[in-house]
């Protein structure tokens, strides 16, 4: 039988059948794939290819595109699911399935045109081609609209020059979603590995987030053809972009969270000190609760949030308040699951302590907690704090 | 190959299943079902049957409306077709065997596939009921299955050593764990599952051939007493396991 997370308000009882397929199939799939192998992955800081062409074929990529490109067709809601299950898993490969779907194919399906969506968009869905997605610069985390990449006209298409940093399959990709300046606005291109003047070197030495590739992208000169340009202007478009990588993740803390839940109940329920389970004592339950407590209102969350999108009425600050608290609580579970676990906590038999270190790539990635709190603070108050 | 998969839906194994006020039947609130796991090798098997020899693979089963869910499962592991015949009282063995038969008559498979049991009510008897209805040679808790032309072998585990059985089609084969590996469905399957269709078929009333008339949790576990090892407190044991337990 699937794995079944705790659900202590029923929400799992409004999906319907298709959800809760997508949701047992990947928790299927994590667990008889992903949770086997990727300590050691995580250890030697390896991201498991094995896995690229299992996720695809299970349809993990690009899952909410059309059918005619090979890729699910599936709703927003399924899509959550599915990112839950994966970080349940690994924040590392969800982050994997996270860029692919939200990052790479969704913009070449918005803003690409034909033969570029014909091209990569069945390969992408397949597997078969890896993305990335080049937005931070070593000067422009928090503030991309800084970027110094820029591109300039010259016959037949463009001009491209600058470096991007911690990019997340940078070094695996056969493709790039790159944005740049051009004539003063940031504009996107398709950029394919090989192109002269491209180079993607991987960045060594992370704590966290070890079974997932992140790299540098450098472009000295690289030429990209007039047809790789994407047809979107300004930040709307890689911001476009995030908000659905974002909503992805406001899931998949929800699923590490549960993990780490899951993990020291039963642990607590089995460790015995003082001749009782450590469960029996008053402040383990507190911590238990508290757990319970806060993952109960991010699935709320997150339910909520999947209804709306897939009604096309999600606004992008109700994803930060999502992605923010999510992944808030995430972190403190894991924190919190630690200790539970006492010194077994620290050990690679448990998950704890690898969710823990993933999660705080997760805190920084894709807009800070601090920088969600602005977005928010400026849309209740009218006020920008940003500057 | 025509290929029919009889499948059923089952409390969820981690389920703490509790009488309902009837007496006779298992509460439903709060429980969650499932596919019944030795039926997901049945369907496997029908699967791989149809990706070797061609064919059609029909899901079949016999129960309420929630039952749909099974099927929409079968469907999205790859099923091409699904049946309901919709009847709420389904744990009399021969009334579903009876109602099974006379469907499968109107289909004529060449292989019917059922799990070894359901772990509901755990008779074992449908593959055996269903094959006696349909006048079919049946091999129950089959373990290994090779079709070649007519001719259909399969191995069965049986204590210390494995048997080898032949057989002709049609033929109706009941799969035990270790038959094969069940695939999860695949996303877009899950989505294409939502086009396929589900024939609903009216129950075809039979009068039922055994009723439950009682149904009971098991007795839980006395508590143990702890006891010393001198003459009188020997000698109480002893006195206790005649008149209390009455087992000496
Ligand atoms: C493992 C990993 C993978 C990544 N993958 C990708 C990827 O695939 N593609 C990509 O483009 N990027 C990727 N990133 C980059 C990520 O999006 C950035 O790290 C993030 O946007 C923050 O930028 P920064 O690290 O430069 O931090 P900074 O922007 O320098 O922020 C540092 C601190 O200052 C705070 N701060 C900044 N501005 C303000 C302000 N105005 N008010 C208050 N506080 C402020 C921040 O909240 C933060 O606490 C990845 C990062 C990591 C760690």
């Amino acid at each position: 039988m699937s794995f079944q997370p705790v659900d202590y308000y029923g929400v799992y009882n409004q999906l319907s059948d298709e959800e809760r397929m997508v949701r047992e199939s990947v928790a299927d799939f994590v667990d008889s794939e992903v949770i086997p192998i990727i300590e050691k992955h995580y250890q030697d800081g390896t991201f498991p290819m094995d896995l690229v062409p299992k996720m695809a074929e299970l349809g993990l990529f690009g899952i909410t595109l059309p059918q005619e490109y090979g890729c699910a067709g599936a709703n927003y809601t399924s899509y959550g699911l599915a990112m839950q299950e994966l970080e349940r898993g690994d924040s590392g490969i969800r982050s994997f399935a996270s860029v692919q779907s939200s990052l790479v194919m969704f913009p070449i399906y918005s803003y690409a045109n034909e033969d570029m969506k014909n091209k990569w968009l069945p390969k992408l869905a397949a597997g078969t081609a890896i993305g990335c997605f080049g937005l931070t610069e070593p000067d422009f985390g928090s503030n991309p609209s800084g970027m110094i990449t820029n591109a300039k006209k010259i016959d037949g298409g463009y001009l491209l020059n600058g470096a991007k940093m911690w990019i997340t399959n940078g070094s695996l990709a056969n493709v790039a979603v790159v944005w740049a300046k051009y004539e003063g606005e940031i504009c996107g291109f398709i950029v394919e590995k090989g192109m002269k003047g491209f180079s993607a070197p991987e960045m060594k030495g992370k704590h966290s987030l070890r079974a997932s590739v992140t790299s540098e992208l450098i472009f000295q000169d690289v030429e990209i053809p007039e047809s790789h340009k994407l047809d979107v202007k300004g930040l709307k478009g890689p911001l476009s972009c995030l908000t659905q990588a974002r909503y992805g993740i406001a899931w998949g803390a929800i699923g590490s969270a549960i993990g780490t839940y899951q993990s020291s109940l039963d642990y607590a329920k089995s460790r015995i000190q003082f001749d009782k389970p450590i469960a029996s004592f008053q402040l383990v339950q507190d911590k238990l609760v508290w757990m319970l407590n806060e993952i109960t209102k991010g699935q709320l969350i997150c339910m909520q949030l999947g209804k709306l999108k897939d009604s096309g009425l999600m606004n992008p600050n109700q994803v930060s308040l999502a992605k923010r608290n999510n992944v808030d609580i995430a972190i403190q579970c894991a924190r919190i699951a630690r200790d539970i676990h006492g010194a077994n906590g620290i050990l690679q038999e448990y998950p704890i302590m690898r969710h823990s270190a993933n999660l705080e790539s997760v805190r920084t990635y894709e807009g800070t907690h601090d920088i969600h709190t602005l977005i928010l603070g400026a849309d209740i108050t009218g006020i920008q704090a940003f500057k | 190959m025509n290929i029919l998969v009889c499948i059923s839906q089952v409390p969820d194994t981690t389920t703490k299943v509790q009488v309902a006020s009837d007496g006779i039947s298992i509460d439903r609130t709060g429980v969650k079902f499932i596919l019944n796991p030795y039926d997901e090798f049945a369907l496997e098997e029908g699967l791989q049957l149809r990706e070797k020899f061609g064919g059609t693979v029909t899901a079949l089963t016999v129960g309420g409306e929630t039952f749909k869910e099974i099927l929409r499962t079968a469907l999205a592991m790859g099923a091409d077709k699904a049946i309901l015949i919709k009847d709420e009282h389904k744990n009399d063995s021969y009334s579903v065997a009876f109602q099974i038969s006379e469907i499968a008559k109107t289909m004529n498979p060449d292989v019917l596939m059922l799990g070894r049991q359901s772990i509901d009510y755990d008779s074992f008897a449908m593959a055996p009921m269903l094959a006696e209805l349909l006048g079919l040679p049946s091999i129950s808790m089959v373990s290994s299955l090779t079709i070649d032309g007519n001719l259909i072998t399969a191995e069965r585990d049986i204590e210390g050593g494995k048997e080898v059985l032949e057989s002709s089609l049609p033929c109706v084969i009941s799969a035990q764990k270790g038959l094969n590996n069940p695939r999860y469905p695949k996303l877009p399957d899950i989505m294409k599952a939502k086009s396929k269709p589900i024939e609903e078929i009216p129950s075809l009333s039979t009068d039922a051939r055994i009723s439950t008339m009682a149904m009971q949790l098991p007795i839980s576990k006395r508590i143990g007493k702890v006891s010393g090892d001198s003459e009188s407190e020997i000698s109480d044991i002893v006195l206790a396991l005649h008149e209390e337990a009455k087992v000496i």
